[in-house]
């Protein structure tokens, strides 16, 4: 007896408090909605900015009108005549492209080191490796500029692709993660058939890493591709130029043409654009396991 | 089993050695690397930090005269160190503050989450020099979006932004706040990490939603906002690229030395000016200030950073 009324004066309390929380609740995300829209036009408002004047015919550039009339898309052939845009394409992709084999394959040897063979020392130098990332860039920038003068690279690519064959810390950190994850049973059984370690590495390791080797490729892609500081400091001439300098050159004149200079940016941006949405499985994934990058 | 052991055991010391020499290859490029791109060039750096280095003449041994100049004879140092540290004192917390708050808003089970995440994923897509570009349109003086709307709404006096040296920091740090919105997934994935249990048995209590965020989303979020000031302050520390791509074509630090970040000072000693030695200098100062404040950090950490099973 004594306990059914307790029942019911709790679940006549819950109610209400349920009553208050719906309240409360939905108050809750209507501020948090207004929160989110305000903090998307922010966001949202440069893009389509971007967009509407990259469309716009040349008297209509200086105007807050958002809707171009009449819409000009010859804006964007103008602005890949304005410069070089297939050399610097090939140049780019050319750089991209090595650039990403070379990251994939050097921190994916070396991650397998750290994360699935023992040896003396192993900690100690995984942990000077993870002390890299607390070096500036701008300590080992200068230096390294001198060494590459020293070597005849300058002006050239080996400066922006060469170091990318010897790993680095970031990319090393996150496929040793994944790697320490893959059960140990597949290399134990393949080393009991007379496997070599860069047998296992190759044929089971990598093949179950898919998902972390894309993202790799991916941040190493988008790294190589939106680089600016590597190409100025390296390629002094313009055969040589990335479409990142490429840029640039439209606001050399005094008179910058922002149409076309927008057209120019949003081709520019496509190849990242297209990448990130293709694969943003992967990339929200290793973003959120990382931590890194966000 | 037990005759096995013998034959394991001897087999096990082979093993395990070649097993070592097989991990010592597969660390080898990155060694390698290490001491031939990393190590060997800072060591160089911090010799000549100590000298008049420039390239193609001069080695002599200075001494701490670098140091010295830079404190004591360069305005402009000092002037970068202001720089920084007001890019970094506003970028940061408006960073950290952006990306917490949406993330917040967004894990509040709202409506419409596809949208809401696809638009907070743009800052990511949009990368590059591409974006300087934009905001230098959006920020342009005479016929700029911002002051064209400015103007509109009756502001006569609008700010030139990368046309006035009083302008040009602020007009940055919105940038950098719309880069920093795409860093939401972080403080998504740490949100989501935080047990239901506990916002379940607040409520039960009768805890408000005010107290449940301040007493159970704040402290299981801050290892992940710690993680974004020390990551945040590094990169505010060594922010200077875009400065020098909005300042081109003129001089690196235009207007008036209003965007001269520490790094952007380091480049212009070094490759325009060919102070090697004096540019080295300044790097190794700005390396051992990282370092502090990232002991700091840590230390600070103790405090208020709260790990989900740790013994304390």
């Amino acid at each position: 007896m004594a306990t059914q009324v307790g029942h019911t004066h709790i679940s006549k309390e819950l109610a209400a408090s349920r009553r208050r929380n719906f309240i409360v609740r939905w108050s809750g995300k209507l501020l948090a909605m207004a929160v989110l829209a305000g903090v998307s036009v922010f966001i949202v408002f440069p893009a389509l900015w971007m967009i509407s004047t990259s469309l716009k015919p040349d008297d209509q550039v200086a105007f807050s009108n958002w809707i171009p009339r009449p819409i000009v898309w010859s804006n964007y052939a103008k602005a890949l005549k304005a410069i070089p845009f297939a050399r610097f394409t090939l140049n780019t992709a050319l750089y991209a492209l090595a650039v990403v084999v070379a990251d994939v394959i050097s921190n994916a040897l070396v991650a397998y080191g750290f994360a699935k063979l023992r040896f003396p020392g192993r900690n100690v130098l995984f942990g000077v490796l993870l002390g890299t990332m607390m070096i500036p860039g701008m300590v080992t920038m200068i230096p390294q500029y001198i060494l590459y003068a020293k070597l005849h690279w300058i002006p050239g690519y080996l400066p922006l692709v060469v170091p990318h064959f010897f790993a680095g810390a970031f990319f090393t950190f996150l496929l040793r993660q994944f790697f320490m994850g893959i059960p140990e049973e597949y290399s134990e059984a393949a080393r009991i058939d007379g496997a070599g370690e860069l047998w296992i590495w190759w044929r089971i390791i990598l093949p179950l890493a898919q998902p972390v080797l894309a993202t790799v490729a991916i941040f190493s892609f988008e790294g190589a591709w939106n680089d600016y500081l590597g190409p100025v400091l390296y390629l002094s001439n313009n055969k040589l130029y990335t479409l990142q300098i490429g840029l640039t050159m439209f606001r050399a004149t005094s008179d910058t043409q922002w149409q076309h200079l927008m057209a120019a940016s949003i081709v520019v941006m496509l190849p990242i654009i297209i990448l990130f949405s293709a694969f943003q499985k992967y990339f929200v994934e290793g973003a959120a396991v990382t931590g890194i990058k966000g | 089993m037990a005759s096995a052991v013998p034959v394991k055991r001897r087999s096990w010391n082979s093993s395990r050695t070649k097993e070592a020499i097989a991990g010592y290859l597969f660390i080898l490029p990155w060694l390698f690397g290490f001491l031939v791109f990393t190590a060997g060039p800072m060591l160089f750096s911090l010799y000549a930090s100590f000298t008049n280095y420039d390239v193609t003449s001069q080695f002599d041994w200075i001494g701490l005269k670098n140091y010295s100049r830079m404190f004591f004879d360069d305005p402009l140092y000092w002037t970068s160190v202001y720089n920084t540290l007001y890019f970094a004192v506003f970028a940061v917390p408006i960073g950290i503050l952006v990306g917490t708050v949406s993330a917040v808003m967004l894990n509040a089970n709202v409506p419409f989450q596809k949208m809401w995440r696809t638009i907070f994923f743009l800052p990511k897509v949009l990368t590059g020099v591409s974006v300087v570009m934009l905001w230098l349109w959006i920020f342009n003086p005479q016929d700029g979006i911002l002051n064209n709307g400015l103007r509109a709404i009756g502001i006569e006096k609008v700010p030139l932004w990368f046309g006035d040296p009083a302008w040009s920091k602020p007009a940055l740090i919105i940038m950098s706040a719309w880069s920093a919105t795409g860093g939401i997934l972080i403080y998504l994935a740490g949100l989501q990490a935080i047990p239901k249990q506990l916002y379940e048995a607040a409520e039960i209590d009768g805890a408000s939603t005010a107290r449940q965020f301040v007493k159970i989303t704040l402290p299981l979020l801050s290892s992940t906002i710690f993680f974004k000031l020390i990551t945040g302050i590094n990169s505010a520390m060594q922010y200077w690229s875009n400065a020098l791509i909005v300042s081109h074509p003129n001089p690196p630090g235009s207007p008036v030395n209003s965007t001269l970040f520490y790094g952007l000072h380091i480049y212009k000693q070094a490759f325009l000016q060919s102070k090697m030695g004096y540019a080295s200098a300044m790097a190794w100062v700005m390396f051992a200030i990282t370092l502090v404040l990232t002991g700091i950090q840590f230390y600070g950490a103790k405090r208020w950073v709260y790990y989900e099973g740790e013994r304390r």
